[in-house]
């Protein structure tokens, strides 16, 4: 397709641009960026006026439930959420029903993807075979089959040898670990941050201790192996600061943090909804605190959503009983721009970074770039509309997320992705049709 | 344990005649070169019976089987000596059984490497015949061994040291006799 | 040179000479099982014991042969390793083939260093016959051996050893000779099955196989054990074939006068498909033939080092 994004402010973290010039794309790739005089004919053209232009938003961090648990959300439900989002690309966590340990569940998402899918979605494998965190998957034929990075996620790799084995092995194909780093025996039938809310609430506790050591045995082996390690949803101010002296090390650590761990607290359990029950949990304002410095210093190198959707009847339990797990694809960006952007004065150059380039480099996509060349991944964002989280509204089949009613700024009015406009806000019909349908 | 050499027995000239003598006697006592093969005794046994080979060939055209005996393997005072000396290859690329065989070796001294060659050639086959082809006979007999083919007797003393040094392996033709020297 | 080690433990404490001197002398005792008697009298009245304390059939064998082929006796002690209680029962079992008035020992043991603690406990020569993961030098000396028959010499050639180095004793005595002796060893296998700083020898590493295949002289392939996966070393054989294995269809990437090589026994559908197993670059079989003659070689050489000589271990 063709378009034209006119005036608006384009930002490109690679090459530090930040200024209002116009995009031109022809045939799904970025051929011009700069002032077009003259409106060529046969192009859309799409008025960014007062608008920021992103590269496209890519999240590390997504469980697409499919296949297996189509009803909590499907690849079809999930990448239209991505697209309200602002996100161009996500991945499919592989804690799937069958997991994605074997090359065929990885070309089944592949395919589903192709079919269905609004966004591009990268498919991640397993790294122990069904998730059982006992031997390791085939990891030659998943790579083989098209997996961007390995992932237990859900749960930790327990064994500290098996995990050493992981880390070692991958690094033939040059993949990248992400780790769910706990400790499972410290956090034990844990439901919430262990601290004095949970005292209060007389709820079971998770210790920040059960992550960070978790964290520190993986950046320990990170280092050993020469492995590539990417930790994923960090929460506490302990893990940050292992992270800082990894990174001071010059170790090939990443680490990623989510919205909810920079713009809530564990003071938000204190409703009992469960719709503020995740693992990592919600951590008091010292953690909140070391997380934005994090992100500031560079230290955390990305911000994904762990969009974890769950049915209603499965989240309209006693906070106990209710499993792990709330969405955040469609208040990501949002959240992004009101807590940071606008709180903590972060440049949108920042931001992309954190939201687009990072997870890019991480997944050795070439994507996160507004460049003559590339492919047309673009997400257009009002800064400054604010609006009201309604999780009525929400494309995703689940509907648990602490935001709902919250007033948020930075609005995503138009995705694109391939030069394909996949949703806009602005226009009658909001979602493109996919044409594999 | 130092030598000096105390007389000379054969130049280049001498020993080849003599060479030349045992051959036409190899063949004068065999009745022709039928059925014969010749084996060398290494080191220097080798090479004198090669040149037999080749004189026996200018004489009657004939290519006489040749082969290589070492007898490392078969020496009765290995446990008594240092080390073990080094096994150099034994090569014998034919048959020898029902074969007239004629051992040929440099000196011929306590016959002790002649009933080692005996040993190892019995291993190989069962020959008509073993005939002994010396170039010198220096006495001193510990076991009851003879050639049947001499190029020349020479009595020494035990202390003396006889030397046949050829052109292959020396750099010239000379038979010589070495003095043990003390020091 | 003069022989003066009373023992062969192993090749890393070897120098080039010494490899060499053992290798010249194979070449004269191979030719001695090619007679109508394949008996020499040179070890006459020598008591050789095979001690070996972990099952071998093959190494067993040639050990056997090789001692009685030199008219030695030999005697087979194959102590249960149940019975084995570490340190004291060492000095006992020493005590006892003193006993039996044995001038050489054939030991294979899976603790790394058994030889060597027993070497120094007595005066018997011993010949180091596999200990754990740590050395089999006669194993490494008859490749040493097979190679140089074939390819005229050592330096210089491009050696890829493939497959568990991790776990090998065969690996490390290959490393050593080879090394030695000047070739250029390549060692492939995925990181998981690499000892820790293997790069601190003198070797390459490469996890690509095809790449490797194309560039070796020679390929040396170890044997995969199926109680590796159940550590996680490698997911599945499946995996590892896929990427280790050498299949019939990777032959054309082989160069054309490539040798392939194997300490045995051959996994066959694992490390190697049949074809290449049976194939016309494999040596596997000449291997077997030259064991035979390095250790008559190492017996004799052996045998005659005086043990009043200073004793260099």
């Amino acid at each position: 397709m063709n378009l034209l994004i006119k005036s608006g402010r384009v930002i490109d973290p690679e090459t530090n641009l930040d200024s209002r010039v116009d995009i031109l794309i022809e045939k799904g790739k970025i051929t011009k960026i700069g002032k077009i005089a003259k409106i060529p004919s046969g192009f859309k053209i799409i008025d960014a006026d007062k608008k920021i232009v992103f590269p496209g938003l890519i999240d590390l961090h997504t469980h697409l439930r499919e296949p297996g648990e189509e009803e909590k959300e499907t690849i079809e439900t999930g990448t239209k959420a991505a697209a309200r989002g602002g996100f161009t690309g996500i991945v499919a966590m592989p804690n799937t029903r069958p997991p994605v340990d074997s090359r065929s569940v990885v070309e089944f998402i592949r395919n589903q993807a192709e079919r269905k899918g609004l966004v591009n979605v990268y498919v991640i494998g397993s790294i122990t075979r069904e998730r059982r965190g006992e031997t390791l998957s085939e990891i030659a034929d998943l790579k083989k089959a098209g997996v961007v990075a390995l992932s237990d996620d859900g749960s930790p790799v327990l064994n500290s040898e098996l995990m050493r084995r992981a880390l070692e092995y991958a690094r033939m194909f040059n993949l990248p670990i992400i780790s769910h780093a706990e400790d499972l025996y410290l956090s034990n039938g844990g439901v919430m941050h262990e601290g004095f809310v949970s005292t209060r609430l007389g709820l079971a506790g998770i210790p920040s201790v059960a992550e960070e050591i978790g964290i520190a045995r993986d950046i320990m082996l990170a280092e050993y192996t020469g492995g590539r390690l990417h930790l994923a949803h960090i929460s506490t101010a302990g893990s940050v600061e292992l992270v800082r002296r990894a990174k001071k090390k010059g170790l090939k650590v990443t680490a990623e943090t989510c919205p909810h761990y920079f713009s809530l607290t564990d003071k938000a359990v204190e409703t009992f909804e469960t719709s503020s029950k995740i693992n990592p949990p919600l951590r008091p304002e010292k953690d909140r605190q070391a997380i934005i410095k994090g992100l500031k210093d560079g230290t955390i190198d990305v911000i994904a959503t762990d969009h974890a959707p769950h049915t209603l009847a499965e989240k309209e339990l006693d906070y106990d009983s209710a499993p792990f797990g709330i969405v955040g694809l469609e208040t990501a960006l949002s959240l992004a721009v009101s807590k940071l952007l606008k709180e903590e004065k972060f440049s949108p150059l920042a931001l992309a970074a954190k939201m687009s380039l990072n997870p890019a480099k991480i997944l050795g996509l070439d994507k996160g770039r507004v460049q003559v060349g590339k492919v047309a991944d673009l997400t257009i964002v009002d800064l400054n509309k604010e609006y009201t989280v309604r999780v009525e509204d929400f494309a995703s089949k689940g509907k648990s997320s602490p935001f709902q009613g919250w007033s948020l700024q930075g609005k995503v009015e138009v995705t694109i992705v391939g030069g394909k406009v996949v949703y806009s806000n602005t226009e009658k019909v909001n979602f493109l049709q996919n044409e594999n349908t | 344990m130092a030598r000096k050499e105390k007389a000379g027995v054969m130049d280049a000239a001498a020993l080849n005649r003599t060479l030349s003598r045992i051959t036409h006697e190899i063949l004068e006592k065999n009745k022709g070169s039928v059925n014969l093969a010749i084996i060398g005794i290494r080191n220097r046994g080798a090479f004198l019976a090669e040149r037999i080979v080749k004189k026996i060939n200018e004489i009657d055209k004939s290519r006489l089987p040749l082969g290589i005996l070492d007898i490392t393997l078969y020496r009765d005072d290995l446990t008594a000596i240092a080390s073990q000396p080094i096994v150099h290859k034994t090569d014998i690329p034919f048959d020898i059984n029902g074969k007239k065989v004629v051992l040929v070796d440099d000196v011929l001294y306590t016959g002790r490497t002649i009933r080692s060659a005996l040993d190892a050639l019995v291993d190989f086959g069962r020959p008509r015949e073993i005939q002994l082809a010396i170039l010198i006979d220096r006495g001193h007999r510990e076991l009851p061994i003879r050639a049947d083919f001499v190029g020349k007797n020479i009595p020494t003393a035990p202390r003396e040291i006889v030397e046949v040094r050829l052109k292959e392996v020396d750099g010239e033709d000379r038979v010589v006799i070495m003095e043990k020297e003390d020091i | 040179m003069i022989w003066k080690r009373k023992n062969l433990l192993g090749l890393e404490e070897l120098d080039p000479e010494e490899i060499n001197f053992i290798l010249d002398a194979a070449g004269s005792f191979k030719e001695i099982s090619t007679r109508p008697i394949k008996k020499v009298p040179t070890l006459r009245g020598k008591t050789v014991a095979n001690l070996f304390f972990e099952p071998s059939t093959r190494t067993r064998m040639s050990f056997e042969l090789a001692a009685k082929r030199l008219s030695a006796d030999l005697i087979n002690l194959s102590p249960s390793s149940s019975s084995l209680v570490k340190g004291e029962t060492l000095l006992d079992t020493v005590r006892n083939i003193e006993a039996f008035k044995v001038d050489m020992m054939v030991i294979r043991h899976s603790s790394s260093g058994f030889p060597y603690s027993l070497s120094n406990l007595t005066d018997v020569s011993i010949i180091n016959a596999g200990d754990g993961a740590h050395e089999h030098p006669t194993q490494a000396l008859l490749d040493l051996y097979t190679i140089r028959e074939k390819k005229r010499k050592i330096a210089g050639l491009k050696v890829a050893i493939i497959g568990d180095i991790l776990h090998s004793r065969v690996a490390r005595s290959n490393i050593w000779g080879l090394t030695k002796l000047g070739a250029e060893v390549i060692l492939c296998a995925p990181p998981t099955l690499l000892p820790r700083e293997v790069e601190k020898l003198p070797v390459k590493i490469s996890y690509d196989f095809e790449k490797v295949i194309k560039e070796a002289d020679i390929l040396y392939f170890l044997r995969i054990q199926k109680e590796r996966e159940k550590r996680s070393l490698f997911p599945s054989i499946r995996e590892y074939v896929r990427l280790f294995g050498l299949n019939r269809f990777r032959l054309e990437l082989l160069k054309k006068d490539c040798l392939i090589m194997h300490p045995g026994p051959v996994n066959r559908g694992i490390e190697l498909d049949a074809e290449v197993a049976d194939g016309p670059w494999s040596v596997i079989l000449e291997q077997v033939t030259n064991g035979l003659a390095i250790r008559m070689a190492i017996l004799y050489i052996l045998s005659g080092v005086r043990t009043n000589l200073k004793k260099v271990r």
